[in-house]
């Protein structure tokens, strides 16, 4: 019976293993390079994120008006789903503004916006980067002179090898259906 | 004497290698894109902007040692495999239809920005290209001149189809920067950040929510018909894009002459 269950854990082991050695396909967003940070502090690339069926969106902390909407967006789709396909999914927001968005300041985002840090990532890179994560995602964005931005929004669902399935640009707590399908879909 | 001589012998070769960098002094400018924050009032820091855009043959030489950038090789989610580097003869071969002295088109944006880093250098900000474009052979700023917008129009009326001519025949700018007018379209760093709408008072509020600080942008010069005609096709492109008349150059952030020395402590 152990050797059996020791069995088990070898094949899923070497299953695990497998799937990160295999190079990323060639419409994978994750194989964007360049150091992300997390709101803890933790840095990563995008490639560390593989495996897991996820929603990503740009994001900055300053913003009052789109931002926190596209946060209730993100719970809205956790909470349309079941808790086996909630634990499945991940959620990363990326800053657009390096200069103000420190990890300190992502965390006291997360943690006013009560965002579970086991499934929401919210994460800084350079500017360089940033620019590259928004034309790989057609995020469209400019700086403005307040140092605000501005910028489209909306959710984008990629497969735990990190390919665009599905976007929505629809900003509520109650997510759009066919994207919501989407997701399910994805998950199971 | 010898190295004076050998000094001479060079010259000539080095003024007309291709990827030169001519230095562009910092200054204001109106922007025909006025946006609300703005006015249309843009500052740009002095910089480095190549003389000519990119050749074939100077990018079959980039290609050659970064092969992740053959047309073969390219991931899909840097060039659409059906246009990318396609009126090469073969992904390392250019063949009759892409003479080596011709700017490259068929370049997606990753592309162009993967070139210029390997430059260590970066493509131009919009804003940096329409400073640079705003100038004729004389003056910095020759764009309420009809004259000269006619001329710059009159690219526009010529077919397409037409084989491109080599870069560097046209005369250069009072900075001494050339085609920038009446040869290709092209890639600027911030193309995607325009957002140029039609028409900004029809946006329905939904179509509003999209955007974070509610910024309109207004294009305040119409009658720059060539340079509006660029902002709305760079902001119609996504970064895969490439197409038959779209290449780019590259540019260089200078240090700031005005930043203070640090302080000694």
């Amino acid at each position: 019976m152990k050797r059996l269950l020791l069995a088990m854990l070898l094949s899923v082991t070497t299953v695990t293993v497998c799937a990160a050695a295999a190079p990323l396909p060639a419409d994978s967003v994750l194989q964007q390079t360049g150091t992300f940070t997390d709101q803890s502090g933790r840095n990563f690339q995008l490639a560390d994120r593989r495996g897991h069926v996820e929603l990503v969106s740009m994001f900055y902390t300053s913003c009052t008006y789109t931002c926190p909407l596209m946060i209730d967006s993100g719970l809205g789709v956790q909470h349309a789903l079941t808790p086996a396909e909630r634990e499945r999914l991940q959620i990363l927001l990326v800053s657009f503004d390096p200069k103000r968005d420190t990890p300190a300041a992502l965390a006291a985002l997360a943690t006013k916006r009560k965002l579970d840090p086991s499934h929401w990532t919210l994460a800084r890179t350079d500017a360089d980067h940033v620019r590259k994560l928004a034309a790989l995602l057609d995020v469209r964005y400019r700086e403005l002179a307040s140092g605000d931005f501005n910028h489209t929004t909306g959710l984008i669902l990629l497969d735990a090898d990190g390919r665009i399935l599905a976007k929505t640009d629809k900003l509520d707590a109650v997510p759009d259906a066919s994207f919501l399908r989407a997701v399910r879909k994805a998950l199971n | 004497m010898n190295r004076v001589a050998l000094l001479i012998a060079l010259l000539p070769v080095v003024a007309h290698a291709g990827g030169d960098y001519v230095s562009i002094p910092a200054g204001q400018y109106r922007s025909v894109l006025n946006y609300e924050d703005t006015k249309g009032n843009n500052t740009v820091a002095r910089f480095e902007l190549m003389k000519t855009p990119v050749t074939n043959a100077e990018f079959l030489a980039f290609v050659q040692s970064h092969p992740q950038w053959r047309r073969d090789e390219v991931p899909g989610v840097y060039a659409e495999k059906a246009g990318y580097l396609a009126h090469w003869q073969a992904p390392l071969e250019l063949g009759d239809a892409a003479k080596p002295e011709q700017p490259v088109t068929h370049v997606s944006w990753f592309a162009a920005s993967a070139y210029c880093e390997a430059q260590h250098a970066r493509l131009p900000m919009w804003a940096e290209w329409e400073y640079v474009a705003a100038a004729d052979t004389t003056r910095r700023d020759a764009r309420s001149d009809p004259v000269w917008r006619e001329s710059i129009l009159g690219w526009y009326s010529k077919p397409s189809t037409s084989p491109l001519t080599n870069v560097g025949q046209s005369p250069p700018n009072v900075y001494g920067v050339q085609d920038l007018h009446g040869l290709i379209w092209e890639w600027t760093e911030d193309f995607a950040s325009m957002l140029v709408s039609s028409d900004d008072r029809s946006q329905s509020d939904s179509n509003r929510l999209k955007f974070c600080g509610a910024t309109a942008l207004t294009t305040q010069d119409r009658e720059n018909y060539a340079v509006l005609m660029r902002v709305a096709m760079l902001s119609s492109l996504e970064a895969v894009n490439s197409t038959s008349s779209l290449g780019f150059r590259c540019a260089r952030s200078l240090p700031d002459p005005e930043s203070p020395p640090k302080e000694l402590p």
